[in-house]
């Protein structure tokens, strides 16, 4: 199948440990600006927006209230909120809504401000009858169940912490070159991830993902405005989603609706793993990680700590993953904050990704997980529509 | 150190689940069982989320099972729980065919295995307010 949609512009803001007088609307204005000049569009030319929510600034409508910022009149406006999956996904409604005719240039947007205690002090409200039946018993964020999703892994397969560990020390070697990563100063061993202090056995502080401030913003368009860009277009070959609530009640805890989204997104595209050259892969933990390059199809059930032990996935390496550093390295701004997978994912397919270029750049997939193991969505991504 | 202000969060007593907090309340543990298809309905709610049927049975089930998986907290992110750590948050997974989200208690942390056989413990939590942990099998 030919695609009917192209990602032509894209804009990173540099993301902040803490805020610093920004407001999400305001980064996702500025972010939104970026990017639209980025394409070699106008505010004119946006007739399509697609937002998620913004924790710190939650609001109603928040699709008008974006689109009425930056002064655009769209004919599509949608608003995603499927937790980590939501950035992915946002490209996929955007990509259909082209597809459909429904817009012919499309913005798509995540921006967040981060207060470490503002979740606490003004959370966005939330309705979730289970959460009655985990937070009086302990339950620490994500943060334990990810923990558990490791431990039960190593029980069943035998997976290492070192091999976990090895995720977010190859990501930093890629961070060193992104002059946009949170932590991009000091490289990471094996051995620093595992001396960080555990926050839930067995992940290490440094296995966890660091939720920030900042924006992205990603344009996209149809096929026949497209190669008239100022840059190479990258197309949106393929996208699948899959949801599967309480991931304790399934029948494996450990295979996750990832194996229905990639196979949904690879069977679209009309190609399979072993075309990728390239992956963005949802990094909030480093189990994640493992998780979902197996139900991805990159290796078997089980085999994701030798795969990841196996495969230099440096942007340098034979597997390069999460080439701008991934969320751990990066930081993550709001719940969209995988949006810089995509943002890293395009600016490689583009060969705009300067000293941290991956040699092969032809397919990226590019995957969103969110809940725990619960919203998945993944993208394929190629320079050849 | 638990943060001052922040209560202990607890679960809403009243509706769907409402007999279920009850039944631990008095030593057991209840769960409606869907008539038509079989499966255990949990979390407590008014149909089945496996086939919608809202013909369900509430039954007591045995509290004997395993540890599923589980992970030593360090640092706890809700406020309360901050400075209850380490502590044992867990999947426990009952013979009768569900998994529990839980804590398991009364042993030391390194003590916790996948697999381990455990045995519920109903603890008062506040008033009228009972909650279902879990400890190693005595049996």
């Amino acid at each position: 199948m030919r695609s009917e949609a192209a990602i032509v512009g894209f804009s990173e803001l540099a993301p902040t440990k803490k805020p610093e007088g920004q407001t999400p609307l305001g980064l996702i204005a500025e972010a939104s600006r970026q990017a639209i000049d980025d394409a070699g569009l106008g505010a004119t030319d946006v007739d399509g927006i697609v937002v998620c929510p913004a924790m710190m600034q939650y609001s109603m409508l928040w699709p008008s209230v974006v689109a009425e910022h930056l002064g655009l009149e769209p004919s599509y406006l949608d608003f995603v909120d499927l937790g980590g999956a939501t950035s992915c996904a946002m490209i996929a409604r955007a990509a259909a809504a082209v597809a459909q005719g429904r817009a012919r240039n499309v913005l798509c947007v995540n921006g967040d401000t981060w207060d470490p205690k503002g979740m606490y002090l003004k959370p966005p409200p939330m309705v979730a009858p289970l959460r009655d039946f985990t937070l009086p018993y302990g339950a620490a964020g994500a943060n334990a169940d990810y923990a558990m999703a490791a431990r039960l892994h190593m029980e069943r397969y035998g997976t290492t912490e070192r091999q976990l560990a090895k995720v977010a020390a190859d990501q930093r070697t890629s961070a060193l070159r992104n002059p946009l990563a949170l932590f991009r100063d000091q490289p990471l061993t094996i051995d620093d991830v595992l001396a960080s202090p555990v926050i839930c056995d067995p992940l290490h502080k440094l296995e966890i993902v660091l939720p920030c401030t900042g924006a992205e913003a990603v344009v996209l368009t149809s096929a026949e405005r497209a190669r008239d860009r100022p840059h190479e277009p990258v197309w949106v070959l393929g996208y699948g989603e899959a949801l599967a609530p309480d991931p304790f009640q399934r029948e494996d805890f450990l295979v996750t609706p990832t194996v229905e989204s990639s196979r949904r997104a690879f069977e679209m595209a009309g190609c399979g793993p072993h075309d990728v050259t390239l992956a963005q892969i949802y990094d909030c933990y480093t189990s994640a990680v493992l998780i979902e390059l197996e139900d991805a199809g990159f290796c078997a059930k089980g085999e994701g700590g030798p795969f990841i032990e196996a495969h230099d996935l440096t942007y340098a390496g034979d597997f390069p993953l999460n080439t701008g550093g991934g969320m751990l390295s990066f930081g993550q701004p709001g719940l969209g904050g995988g949006m810089t997978l995509v943002v890293e994912a395009v600016r490689q397919l583009m060969t705009r990704a300067g000293d941290r270029q991956v040699e092969r750049n032809d397919v990226a997939f590019v995957h969103g997980n969110g809940g725990t193991f619960t919203e998945e969505c993944s993208l394929v991504l190629g320079r050849s529509s | 150190m638990s943060t001052p202000g922040f209560p202990r969060p607890l679960p809403s007593l009243d509706g769907d689940s409402a007999r279920y907090w009850k039944a631990l309340g008095e030593g057991r543990i209840e769960l409606p069982r869907c008539v038509e298809c079989a499966r255990l309905v949990f979390y407590p709610r008014p149909f089945c989320p496996a086939c919608h049927s809202d013909h369900l049975a509430w039954e007591e089930i045995s509290g004997a099972g395993r540890v599923y998986t589980f992970s030593v907290v360090h640092r706890a992110t809700h406020p309360w729980f901050m400075d209850k750590t380490p502590y044992v948050y867990a999947v426990v997974e009952l013979q009768a065919g569900v998994r529990l989200p839980t804590t398991v208690v009364e042993c030391e942390p390194s003590a916790v295995r996948v697999g381990l056989r455990v045995e519920p413990v109903f603890e008062a939590a506040d008033e009228g307010v009972t909650l279902l942990f879990f400890r190693p099998a005595r049996r």
